[in-house]
Formats: structure tokens, sequence, C-alpha cells
């Protein structure tokens, strides 16, 4: 044996190259792969976060943390009135109402008048609506965008996270959340 | 691609304008009186991710939703909260991934242990070769 190979068998000498190309192709992996860069809440299965909001809007009594207790399931809707997509999920939102499902709406950083606005335009599916201007049940649910969906238990305890619109398409997924929820 | 550009604008600004048709939140923009605390405030905030601009602390953020989260930060350090408190409450929220400051679980004990284990081996490859040639 020659001084070169007798410090290990000749595939070792490739081990470096195979490292490498393995890297690379992790990296290409992960650049081609479309990547899931929704913010999953870590509150599901935790109970609702004791809060109290404001109404948001005449019409409707504010809303708080015990409007959640006793005969569910409830939708939480994370909404607002400067937020586009949500007016895409509204006639979904107002199909829920009418099948007998109580939603409450929480507006994020909005105005009386701009809410109102947007409800008259785009139906209001809510029974109430609380006003968060400093995102604090936003953050108190792990949610980080509007419009998001939470079903609510009869326990109060949060049991699944829609993230961004509620499609048409997403309805009977909804459904079976809120069944699964105790509907 | 101008009329692009025009009708984006279109869409994008009466959002923004309307997103900030409420005042920020009271600490978003003030920072605490007492300079320590806000030095306590503003060393966990550089570590938490803004959630709406991933690829942004809550400090470099000028996003509505990293405002309410600084004046939460602060209002809660103001109150004599422990900025590692703040932040297992947020974890405890959305997970470790609003954090910066990696933290040692089931998932990511390779990333502390390979560094280890490889100055192990190049301890081991450099005193075995040296170790030769002073034999030799």
């Amino acid at each position: 044996m020659t001084g070169a190979t007798s410090k290990g068998p000749r595939w070792a000498l490739w081990l470096p190259l195979i490292v490498f190309a393995a890297f690379v192709v992790l990296v290409l992996f992960g650049l081609f792969r479309p990547a899931d860069r929704e913010v999953q809440s870590a509150m599901i299965g935790k109970p609702l976060p004791e809060f109290a909001l404001e109404p948001a809007v005449a019409e409707r009594p504010g809303l708080s943390s015990a409007d959640f207790r006793g005969e569910g399931p409830r939708l939480l809707n994370v909404f607002a009135s400067w937020c586009i997509p949500c007016r895409i999920e509204a006639p979904q939102l107002d199909a829920l109402s009418k099948a007998g499902v109580e939603i409450h709406g929480v507006a994020i950083r909005d105005t009386r008048e701009d809410v109102e606005d947007f409800l008259s335009q785009y139906g209001n599916p809510f029974a109430r609506i609380g006003k968060d201007d400093l995102s604090e049940v936003q953050l108190g649910i792990g949610s980080s965008g509007v419009p998001e969906t939470f079903v609510v238990d009869a326990n109060g305890i949060i049991r699944y996270q829609h993230i961004g619109v509620i499609r048409a398409e997403d309805m009977d997924l909804i459904m079976a959340e809120l069944r699964k929820a105790g509907a | 691609m101008k009329l692009i550009v025009a009708i984006l604008s279109l869409v994008w600004t009466p959002l923004a304008v309307a997103q900030d048709s409420v005042p920020p939140a009271p600490y978003a923009y003030r920072q605490l009186d007492d300079p320590a605390l806000e030095a306590k405030a503003h060393d966990l905030m550089v570590t938490l991710r803004c959630l709406k601009c991933q690829s942004q602390s809550i400090a470099d953020s000028d996003a509505p939703m990293a405002g309410d989260m600084r004046s939460q930060v602060r209002q809660r350090i103001a109150a004599g909260e422990e900025p590692e408190a703040i932040r297992a409450w947020l974890v405890e929220r959305y997970g470790d991934y609003v954090s910066y400051s990696p933290r040692v679980t089931a998932m990511t004990w390779p990333l502390f242990a390979i560094p280890l284990v490889l100055l192990l081996v190049a301890a081991l490859l450099l005193r075995k070769r040296f170790g030769r040639n002073v034999s030799e």
C-alpha cells in the first residue's frame, strides 16, 4: 500500500464531495418547496384567555371571554374593515350565521364609522363585536393576521384555527370542525 | 407595468391609511421613562419576531401589529414582569417561531450538539496527526 491510501479506504476521498452534494440538495429542496409561512396558533386545545372588549359598533354589544361559555361551539372571527380579504369571506360568515352558528367578531384597530360602513356594505353575521385596538385579544389567542377564525367549544376551549379567508370550499371543513367541537 | 403599480397603489394605500386611522398603542413609539427598563424592554424586543413581516424583529418593524407587541412588552416590563416570562407568554401562543433566541428542545438539540461533536472530532484528528509526528 502506498502512503496516500494507507489513511483510509479510497471512497473516503469522495466523502467531502458527497457531504457537499447532500447539502446542495437540502438547500435546493428548501428553495423550491413551497414553504408554509403561516404562523399556527399554539393555543389550540387551551382555554380562551380572559378578556373584555368594548363594543365596536352601536348595534352590537361588546365581547368578553365569558360570552363563549355554555351551549357552544361558537366562532370567533378576527376581522377589520380595512382588511380586503375579509370582504370575500363575508358571504360565508353570513351563511354560517343563517345556519344557526353563533359568530362573535373581534375588530382589529378599527373606528366605529369604518366598522359600521363595512357591516352595512357586506352584512353583519356577528352576535357581538369587540373592539381590539391594541391587538390584545389577537395576541392572546396566537393570531397573527386578519381574517382568522377560531372554533371555541362550550367550555371556552379553542378547538380549531382557520388562517385566512373562509372560502366557499372551506365551508364543509368549518362545519366539520364545529361538529367535532360539539355542535 | 406603470398601470399595475398604479392599481396596486390604489388597493394598498387606503389599507395602510385605514389601519393607521386608530392611534398607535400607547407604548408603540414611546420609550419607557426609566432608561434601565427601556433597555431591558429593547433587549427583549430585538429578539422577538414580527409576525406580519417575518424577517424583522418587532423593534425594527413599522407594522401596526409590531407596534402593539412593543406596547405590550414595554407595559409588562414597566409592570415588573421579567423579559423571559414575556417571551414564554408569546411562545405559549405562537410557538418557538416568535422568538429569535433558540431554545434547546427535542427538535433543536442537534444544532447545539453537532458543533461540539465536530470540535471533538477535529481535536482527535489533530491529536492523532501531531501525536504521530512527535513519535516518529
